[in-house]
């Protein structure tokens, strides 16, 4: 094979793998044990083909592929650059992760109702929407992505997880419809929706109102997927519903497909700087961390309390794109990474808190220092990292984004950053002491163990916090290299057009 | 003619905003789809009505003549309608399993997620 048949290969793999497997799991329907299996093969093969994808754009920096060998403004082109590459490779781990606690906790009725299809029809979804080079062809994969996620929203059938899928069905309809429009007026305006000729065309334009309310349509359909301030209320409505392991992979991915698409588009299609929406994203962004957790401090279930810190730590990475140097976007991008990981792993940890002492309630359960000393453990290691302490991934997340802001004159919205940190510190600190520390609410004869199957993604994850955090240079260094894309257009654009299927290097 | 396609775009988004804004969960599925329908409509002015020329490169020129019609839009709202379908589908299915959980089609009364817990 020869290189450039094999640097097309592995930009389209992390689609191609998850939508055969959504295929193949498909017509296995009658049979759960076979879909476990070419689930997990298939999983690995993902991990696998993402971790090729991630090795091939640090040699070449930029791959695009360009279907059917039309050139880009004409046809629907993927392109894997680091920011997309590093997405994919996170989703893919996490993917993984998820699988291996889906095979404890995904019953019968689960499997039955289409899990895995809608799994990994799902991450088919979101790594088509990490690589597109098109803003339609973005729109069709959020789709994709938007009704693969309700299916496994409603698979369990509950009253809550009915009343949270249509919470979450509505307010996401109304954001894709949103998003159609922004497109629509984007394509009047320039005349085309490749992201790389939009980045050449969009600059030549003369400012319109008709250009400025696109901008703020896409903020807003991207707002409600990503789940910013004040559009988030589905997402602690309906994420808590769903079983531990599909809240877990949407905590992690779906709202960060959001955050991503905005940086896609306001880096690439709009100016952040001199326009205003600096300061609308700015504003968002500290509403989004401070609102995220106060309603993360009212809460009593852990996962009520898990998903607003989803909302408040969107903020943070929303912050980057607010200050939009180079220093800022890196550290946004580190952000994402981190937290991904960090999030879905909480989610997972629920699960096995749950499974040890039989509540969602931090209230009922307690002392679980006694009974599962090595998961009081496994928990504080995502729970300080979510909150900045030193010496984890978090710190240094936190660490990037504050520093920006410092160095770009936007000290108050460091301020309020380290605010939420305290209260992020504080709710974090609630669930263990309730859940581990204290005396059990209800004594029990006997300890429940935990399957191992169970306990290994978390170890997994956690592992993957503790190597950011002990070894956080070379991450950093890739999100500086993966900044360069995002905070200068010009280098995208030419990766794209000068060499239409490969592309050369760059220099930051 | 444009102004003509605009005024019918603000009235279909206008009556879909208009129904978006009832508890009823029916009418929010039926406003939802409204708005899509203006959504696809926006689209279509947006690629330049007015050609009938079809879109045809003429012999002996190398590209597109500039009177011909732009095909790109209908490819753009053939696919939104397709994916506006299915996701409408899903939306009356899941209407209809609330409306057998929770016997009422109010959203306001449909609470369920949000008492687990106090």
């Amino acid at each position: 094979m020869d290189l450039q048949t094999y640097n097309i290969l592995v930009t389209i793999w992390p689609v191609l793998i998850p939508l055969a497997l959504a295929a193949i799991t498909a017509c296995l329907w009658q049979s759960p044990t076979a879909q476990r299996a070419v689930g997990m093969i298939g999983l690995l093969a993902l991990l696998g083909s993402s971790l090729a994808l991630v090795d091939a754009v640090t040699r070449y920096d930029i791959l695009a592929v360009e279907f059917g060998s039309w050139p880009v403004p004409f046809g629907i082109s993927f392109v894997a650059d680091r920011l997309s590459a590093a997405m994919v490779a996170i989703a893919a781990t996490l993917a993984f992760c998820v699988g291996l606690y889906a095979l404890c906790e995904m019953r019968r009725v689960h499997i039955s109702g289409g899990f895995y299809p809608l799994f990994f029809g799902m991450v088919t979804g979101v790594n088509g929407a990490f690589l597109t080079g098109d803003i339609f062809n973005l729109y069709v994969w959020f789709e994709v992505m938007l009704v693969t996620s309700l299916g496994l929203l409603v698979l369990g059938k509950t009253k809550a997880q009915i009343d949270g899928a249509v919470k979450y069905a509505i307010l996401n309809l109304i954001g894709t419809v949103f998003f159609l429009i922004a497109v629509g007026l984007l394509y009047g305006a320039a005349g085309t929706l490749a992201f790389a000729d939009l980045a050449r065309v969009l600059p030549t334009l003369d400012a319109s109102p008709g250009l400025v309310a696109t901008a703020v349509l896409f903020l807003c359909a991207f707002g409600i997927k990503a789940g910013f301030f004040p559009l988030f209320f589905w997402l602690p409505a309906s994420y808590p519903t769903a079983p531990f392991a599909i809240s877990a992979i949407f905590a992690g991915l779906l709202t960060k497909v959001g955050v991503y698409a905005a940086f896609r588009v306001f880096t690439l299609l709009f100016e952040v700087e001199n326009s205003g929406i600096r300061e609308i994203v700015a504003i968002v962004a500290a509403f989004t961390m401070v609102i995220g957790v106060m309603g993360a401090a009212s809460q009593w279930s852990m996962r009520k309390i898990l998903s607003f810190h989803i909302v408040s730590q969107i903020g943070y990475i929303m912050m980057g794109l607010a200050i939009a140097t180079p220093l800022a976007m890196a550290g946004a991008v580190f952000y994402i990474i981190h937290h991904i990981i960090v999030k879905a792993n909480l989610f997972l940890l629920a699960g096995v808190v749950r499974h040890a002492s039989g509540s969602d309630d931090v209230r009922k359960s307690g002392g679980m220092l006694k009974t599962h000393p090595w998961l009081a453990v496994l928990f504080l290691i995502p729970a300080l990292s979510l909150a900045g302490l030193p010496p984890l991934s978090g710190f240094w997340a936190k660490f990037l984004v504050i520093d920006a802001s410092f160095k770009a004159d936007m000290g108050w919205l460091a301020g309020v950053a380290l605010f939420t940190g305290l209260l992020t510190l504080y709710s974090m600190m609630k669930i263990w002491m309730e859940a581990f520390w204290k005396a059990p609410a209800i004594e029990r004869k006997a300890v429940r163990s935990v399957p191992t199957i169970m306990v290994a993604p978390v170890v997994i994850l956690a592992a993957i916090t503790v190597t950011i955090g002990f070894w956080a240079e070379p991450f950093i260094a890739y999100s500086q290299m993966a900044s360069v894309t995002l905070t200068d257009p010009s280098v995208y654009v030419q990766a794209i057009f000068n060499n239409p299927i490969q592309v050369g290097r760059f220099n930051p | 003619m444009t102004v003509v396609y605009a005024a019918m775009i603000s009235i279909i988004a206008g009556a879909g905003i208009y129904m978006l804004l009832a508890r009823n969960l029916v009418r929010m599925i039926l406003g939802i789809a409204l708005l899509a329908a203006g959504a696809n409509v926006v689209i279509f002015l947006s690629g330049r009505l007015g050609s009938v020329a079809p879109p045809i490169i003429e012999r002996g020129t190398e590209g597109l003549a500039q009177t011909a019609a732009n095909s790109l839009p209908q490819a753009l709202v053939l696919t939104a309608i397709v994916i506006g379908f299915a996701l409408t589908a899903f939306a009356i299915a899941l209407a209809v399993k609330a409306y057998s959980s929770f016997q009422t089609l109010d959203t306001a009364a449909m609470t369920a997620a949000e008492g687990e817990q106090g």
